[in-house]
């Protein structure tokens, strides 16, 4: 096992996340599938891909909320050492899920609509013996406060608050036991386009005073490029792309990222359709019997016939971008907004 | 037909659609939500409006008005929706209509044709795709059952369905969500429609997926030249495809124009502050974002005056919170509601 970079907080290794398959229908559903992914700490980290990607099974695995079927989740300790969360059962885990938390997409469902807010974000001080009684109130105001919420309305229930205000309670919630890593799934993905620049500025605000680490897993690439430091790209239960933001959207460096950049619609008329949309064939692979050799195979536009036989590796093919593509050093793909 | 102005109506050359004054008004517990709240429309032959907003702004109550396709709870009070389906034609006021009598039967089979958000829930899961497409031509014209099935078939393959002979025998549930939304493009142009609604039809898809949807609703566009209602809360998706945008808020158009003029010189503060809070694949990055402060009110909590100024930046005291605001004509087909047009008149 190497070391981890001192950066590094968590290290995922060869990471896989089984689902038992549809009876009759063969092998299990391979959700995640060998994924390798390092978050650095202090970073927000981009997790993109569409549906049935595996992103959302890759941040639940990560929180513990599955059991990983093999691979390692290597978390750097606040003492410095190293654990993996991966092979801890319940009782060991429970120190790291004061420090691991997760804010969903709806926040409709995910809160208790019989709760007060108090209640709401409250309750994680209160069942890990935080902070109780008036300290749990100062706590659960100060909190509100900080996501921008009146502390006088800690009193009230889900209800009386806006799809905005609901995700503003959930994520001082996620931050009460100011948790080391927050795992935000589709976050802002169920706002109102004038209700998500709030919450996009409210998170990027608290990374800076809080010093957070954050997985952010979107589907929307316009919002991933506003927040993220780096962006890792899925595909059928694999990482195929890692980079910095920047770079990932100027010059992509896996066939998929560049068809993934391309669908995006335009900022403008004058730049619609035109630009020589990359147009994927076909359906996501199914993925109890995924393709063999590189995932994306059956669908590549530049796919070779090594492409369908072996498994691209995950390959640092300049400092900082990682690339799973046997064509990597050949192509020369598109960016965001790019001609042809 | 009467002489009055409507406004952009008269930017419409030979209007298939013109929606005048709408009101549209839901009962719920507590109170009557006014959805729809004098909305004024013209959807010219063979062009693409976008009608955009967020939740809340009655954009799928208005084309659910036009449809006729309303909740029981929900009732259009007042307004004309006049639909022609021919250029010679006479326009019928579809709100005149009985929703389920035979006239508007046939206005939804062969006049317009609509496709939903979720295909799921609009397509029948226990008869074969081919069974639903072909109803859509037996209904309408007549045809035997063999011949329907053919053009079933032809239409799958259209829209893009690979082996759409193999296809027909498929259950919805077998497909994938971008197949299930070609299936419901085929179902709405069996009959040829002069108008299609699409209420949403890309937001559930993923982005390839999206991509591939709305390449198809301009070439079938460039091939059967109807008019396309699309209604969307996507101002990417406004830009892929309109050629003219209403903005809507609470219930009310608050601005219209040509898209280029919508996105390089937008006049309504609703509009500017949409426009700037959203977040682009290009350009610059980082920063605050301009998020508009608040959010859309209840709708039983309508605000007095002009319903966005709690929200609006340039609100004037004493004026925007007391009085409806006028409604400018801009030029060119360009208007909006806002107390802020006068000054440039």
């Amino acid at each position: 096992m190497t070391a981890m970079a001192s950066g590094v907080l968590l290290r995922v290794e060869d990471l896989q996340m089984h689902f038992p398959g549809r009876r009759g229908s063969g092998g299990p559903v391979r959700a995640v599938d060998g994924v390798g992914l390092d978050v650095h700490h202090g970073e927000t980290l981009g997790l993109v891909g569409e549906s049935g990607c595996g992103k959302s099974t890759l941040g639940r695995a990560i929180a513990r909320a599955y059991r990983p079927t093999s691979g390692r989740l290597r978390y750097r300790r606040t003492d410095g050492g190293e654990v993996d969360l991966a092979a801890l059962g319940e009782r060991a885990l429970r120190p790291y899920r004061q420090e691991i938390r997760m804010i969903f997409q709806d926040p409709f469902s995910s809160l208790n609509p019989r709760m007060t807010l108090r209640d709401i974000v409250g309750e994680p001080l209160k069942v890990n013996r935080v902070a109780r009684g008036r300290a749990l109130q100062e706590r659960v105001a100060q909190l509100l406060t900080m996501v921008g919420l009146r502390p006088e309305h800690m009193s009230r229930y889900p209800h009386a608050f806006s799809g905005g205000q609901r995700q503003r309670v959930a994520i001082a919630r996620a931050l009460a036991l100011r948790p080391r890593l927050v795992i935000a799934d589709e976050a802002v993905s169920a706002l109102d386009v004038s209700v998500q620049a709030q919450i996009l500025n409210l998170l990027a605000r608290l990374r800076a005073e809080l010093d957070l680490t954050t997985l952010f897993i979107s589907h929307d690439l316009s919002v991933v490029r506003q927040l993220c430091d780096r962006v890792a790209v899925m595909y059928l239960g694999r990482v195929v792309e890692v980079a910095p933001t920047d770079e990932l959207f100027a010059r992509p460096r896996h066939p998929y990222t560049e068809a993934l950049l391309s669908a995006v619609p335009a900022d403008h008329p004058s730049r619609r359709g035109g630009r020589d949309r990359i147009v994927l064939e076909g359906d996501l692979p199914d993925p109890s019997d995924p393709p063999p050799g590189c995932p994306f195979h059956t669908r590549c536009p530049y796919a070779a016939s090594r492409c369908a036989t072996e498994p691209p590796p995950a390959v640092e093919v300049e400092p900082g971008r990682t690339v799973a593509c046997h064509l990597a050093d050949e192509l020369d793909l598109r960016g965001a907004g790019q001609a042809a | 037909m009467n002489g009055e102005w409507t406004p952009g109506e008269a930017d419409v050359k030979e209007p298939v659609l013109r929606i005048r004054d709408l009101r549209t008004h839901i009962g719920v517990d507590g109170g009557v939500v006014r959805a729809v709240d004098g909305v004024d429309l013209a959807v010219g032959r063979g062009e693409t409006l976008c009608l955009v907003g967020e939740s809340g702004s009655g954009k799928s109550v208005a084309a659910r008005s036009v449809m006729r396709l309303l909740v029981p709870s929900a009732r259009i009070v007042t307004g004309e929706i006049l639909f022609s389906r021919e250029p010679e034609d006479d326009p019928v006021d579809l709100a005149r209509l009985d929703p389920r009598g035979p006239a508007m039967r046939a206005v939804r089979g062969a006049g317009i044709g609509m496709v939903f958000q979720e295909p799921m829930s609009s397509l029948s899961p226990v008869h074969t795709v081919g069974d639903q497409v072909a109803e859509m031509a037996l209904t309408h014209s007549a045809i035997s059952k063999r011949e329907a099935r053919e053009q079933a078939a032809q239409m799958l393959d259209h829209v893009g369905i690979t082996q759409p002979r193999k296809r027909l025998d498929d259950y919805p549930f077998q497909l994938s969500g971008g197949m299930r939304q070609r299936v419901m493009i085929a179902m709405a142009l069996m009959c040829n429609p002069a108008l299609l609604i699409a209420d949403e039809p890309t937001t559930a898809l993923d982005v390839t997926t999206q991509a591939q949807i709305l390449d198809l609703l301009r070439r079938i566009q460039d091939e059967h030249g109807m008019a396309i209602l699309f209604i969307t809360h996507d101002m990417g998706v406004v830009a892929e495809m309109a050629e003219r945008v209403a903005v809507m808020y609470l219930g009310r158009v608050v601005e219209t124009g040509g898209v280029t003029e919508i996105f390089d010189a937008p006049r309504h503060p609703y509009t500017r502050a949409m426009l700037a809070s959203i977040p682009s694949i290009g350009g610059a990055r980082g920063g605050e974002l301009p998020a508009i402060t608040g959010s859309v009110p209840p709708p039983l909590h309508r605000p007095r005056g002009c319903s966005f100024h709690p929200r609006c930046a340039v609100a004037v005291a004493g004026r925007c919170d007391e009085h409806a605001p006028p409604r400018i004509d801009l030029g060119d087909g360009h208007w909006m509601e806002c107390v802020h047009g006068e000054e440039s008149r």
